[in-house]
């Protein structure tokens, strides 16, 4: 008996995996120049100043290095892209009025019956467009906005203005300058001053086209006091070439307000994944990131918390699976700017059939904030020989009053596990899926119920295989 | 019937057993004692299918079923259950939860709310307090918690044959009363015991049929509760 040779999954295919007609009402040619650039703000008729903002980005992109730091992005191909796509006419909030093959595919994907069950408002992302959305009426009413954001862009210029660009400037880095100049989609949420939205809103992304790039990019604004839950998932068929997702999201929870942002990322094992997200958390605030990554080839996303005012909190909460081919290089980032500020990081990941996971994180504290509390706990399970585990924690304090934390664990599954999950009667593959379930049940246990059983689910279908 | 017939066991390099048999029939309590290092984990974890433990020849079999090839999760189907001396933690899978999918794969006539009944009644009588059912399985439990779970693991999935391997040992009185109490309890008139101990005191609230003693992975006697008494009061050296 050895620990449980456990096979890729594959289901996915015939879950996500399939692709619909690209039947499109505008497809850009491949590759990126200043022209198509131009030509997607064109088609969105944007105003001057996003224009501007596009083609300097577009310059950083072309100026910056690819990253070398991480995960092994030598084979990306930005001249194969297709960078822009645009699936229908318009966006809709019915599904009935979707085209055949789109609403296809979010019936089979599930979406409009969890609208109907347990969510406040949808939004669904086909390749470079919002093609649907809808917030339930008691929601509009209090004031709170849930857009796509370019149509944010158009009805709510100032509010947009004052947020854009804000957390992550088009210069952060590569990927973040290649979204800022193509940019397209994404959420738009505004929640006013008290407003507790008490049901999550979702959105959902999917990449239809082969050698597809989505570049969605998201702003949330949570204004004092107020509180709002937002989760996105992510899918896309089974292509043999290589798709890319390169989206930024920018969030801004003022004072005493708190904001849950929830990611259960599921791309097919052709997607690169490179994400860059960032929260500014001011006085009394809570920002908590939940990531869950599944899917995709390489995966490096680290989520960050600014906290910039006296007493802000934040949280990440980091999950991890990489099997055969992939690479998740994933973590998360706290910076404390503020007094009396404190942050929690936790990371689990999973490594089997030769996938590599890392652990990639930042714990700073700027001198003067004192009082800082912050904790940082990785671990990471292996469940073979050929898969990989690293963890690359950068801690950097400048001030002498805090309490920090760091705790790294990496572990197998134990053979006396394992025997004693067989004792009591479940087979090999159900003992590793319940000791894989146990290990990352802390984070589990922070989604929404709904979520809690799909995560489980997705991992239970990874796990499914053969026994050695 | 469970019957041990002629078992050699090793672990690495080391043999271990070298040739035990036992036939223990339904409703039988048989007891094993020995030194230290005589064998007596070895064999509970042989039987159960241990990874580490290889049986390199003789039979292991429940009710006609040779057994000896077979993974522990069909060895469990068949009705063999082991209360291990150490039981490992499982991080993030409670009690209820790893109990649950155990009677879901042993006892498929169960439906959920007679195991919630069950689980509760049992941990009752074990006085197990009731936040045991959502915190881990074993995690931070002490060395008498632990030996509780086994025993109401064994209260729930009721086996036809169980193997308690010092299912007594740290515990106080209090604590071995109500161990005892529900082995004998859920045993009844037809669960076959096989007993590993160090110590008589188990013994005066459940009566054995049979007492072995276990040398060098070898039976060297077999006899009646007065066995027992004798060992505990001479060791085993007078034997």
């Amino acid at each position: 008996m050895t620990v449980a040779q456990v096979k890729i999954n594959e289901t996915y295919k015939e879950k996500y995996g399939f692709s619909k007609p690209e039947k499109y009402v505008f497809k850009s040619r491949k590759g990126l120049d200043e022209d198509i650039v131009k030509e997607i703000s064109a088609i969105k008729d944007e105003p001057e100043w996003m224009l501007k903002f596009r083609l300097r980005a577009y310059e950083i992109f072309k100026s910056k290095k690819q990253p070398t730091w991480g995960a092994d992005l030598s084979r990306i191909n930005y001249d194969n892209i297709y960078y822009y796509l645009k699936p229908t006419e318009k966006k809709v909030s019915s599904w009935e009025e979707l085209p055949k093959e789109i609403k296809d595919t979010y019936d089979a994907i599930g979406i409009p019956e969890a609208e109907k069950k347990y969510l406040g408002g949808v939004s669904a992302q086909y390749d470079s467009e919002v093609i649907y959305h809808s917030i339930k009426k008691e929601w509009e009413k209090k004031g709170v906005i849930f857009l796509d954001t370019d149509s944010a862009l158009k009805k709510y210029p100032e509010l947009f203005k004052e947020h854009f660009a804000r957390a992550i400037p088009a210069a952060d880095n590569k990927l973040a300058a290649l979204n800022s100049a193509v940019w397209s989609g994404g959420s738009f949420i505004y929640v006013p001053k008290n407003v507790k939205v008490t049901v999550p809103l979702q959105a959902y992304f999917r990449i239809n086209a082969a050698n597809m790039g989505q570049f969605e990019r998201t702003l949330i604004i949570v204004d004092e006091g107020a509180e709002v839950n937002y989760v996105e998932g992510c899918t896309a068929p089974v292509y043999t070439s290589d798709s890319l997702h390169a989206a930024v999201v920018e969030i801004f929870v003022k004072k005493g307000a708190r904001c849950r942002y929830t990611t259960i990322q599921n791309w097919s094992k052709n997607v690169y994944n490179l994400v860059t997200k960032r929260a500014f958390v001011e006085e009394d605030a809570f920002m908590e990131w939940i990531d869950g990554n599944l899917g995709s080839q390489i995966s490096m996303k680290y989520p960050s918390v600014y906290l910039r005012g006296r007493g802000a909190r934040g949280e990440i909460l980091s999950i991890a699976f990489a099997g055969a081919g992939q690479h998740q290089d994933v973590g998360g980032k706290a910076i404390h700017l503020a007094p009396d500020t404190s942050s929690q990081i936790i990371s689990k990941s999973i490594s089997k059939d030769g996938g590599r996971s890392s652990y990639r994180g930042l714990l700073k504290v700027i001198k003067g904030a004192k009082g800082v509390k912050a904790n940082v706990r990785c671990d990471a399970l292996i469940l073979d020989d050929k898969s990989r585990s690293d963890t690359y924690p950068t801690i950097q304090i400048d001030e002498e009053q805090v309490e920090v934390g760091h705790e790294a664990s990496v572990s197998k599954i134990g053979e006396d596990q394992l025997f004693y999950a067989m004792s009591r009667g479940l087979s090999e593959n159900d003992a590793v899926s319940m000791i894989v379930n146990g290990f990352i049940e802390p984070i589990v246990k922070e989604l929404p119920l709904e979520y809690a059983l799909e995560l489980n689910r997705l991992i239970q279908l990874e796990m499914v295989g053969s026994v050695g | 019937m469970l019957t041990i017939q002629d078992l050699h066991v090793s672990s690495g390099k080391k043999k271990i057993l070298n040739g035990v048999s036992l036939r223990i029939k339904p409703g039988e309590i048989h007891v094993i004692m020995g030194p230290n290092g005589s064998g007596k984990t070895s064999l509970s974890l042989a039987l159960m299918g241990h990874p580490r433990y290889k049986i390199t020849s003789g039979k292991v079999k429940i009710d006609g079923k040779d057994i000896t090839k077979l993974t522990p999760d069909k060895r469990a189907k068949l009705g063999l259950f082991l209360a291990m001396q150490y039981p490992t933690a499982i991080p993030g899978v409670s009690v209820a939860n790893f109990l649950r999918t155990s009677v879901r794969h042993l006892k498929k006539n169960v439906k959920p709310p007679e195991f919630i009944k069950s689980l509760r009644s049992n941990m009752a009588e074990l006085k197990i307090d009731e936040s045991f059912a959502s915190r881990g399985i074993n995690e931070g439990f002490s060395g008498g918690e632990k030996k509780k779970m086994e025993v109401l693991q064994l209260s729930i999935l009721e086996p036809k044959y169980a193997v308690l391997d010092e299912t007594d040992s740290g515990l106080d009185v209090d604590a071995l009363k109500l161990v005892a109490a529900g082995i004998k309890k859920h045993s009844g008139p037809k669960m076959g015991i096989l007993l590993i101990t160090h110590y008589q005191r188990i013994l005066r609230y459940i009566k054995p049929d049979f007492v072995h003693i276990l040398v060098d992975g070898k039976i060297v006697k077999s006899g009646n509760h007065k066995l027992a008494e004798k060992i505990e009061e001479k060791g085993y050296g007078s034997l």
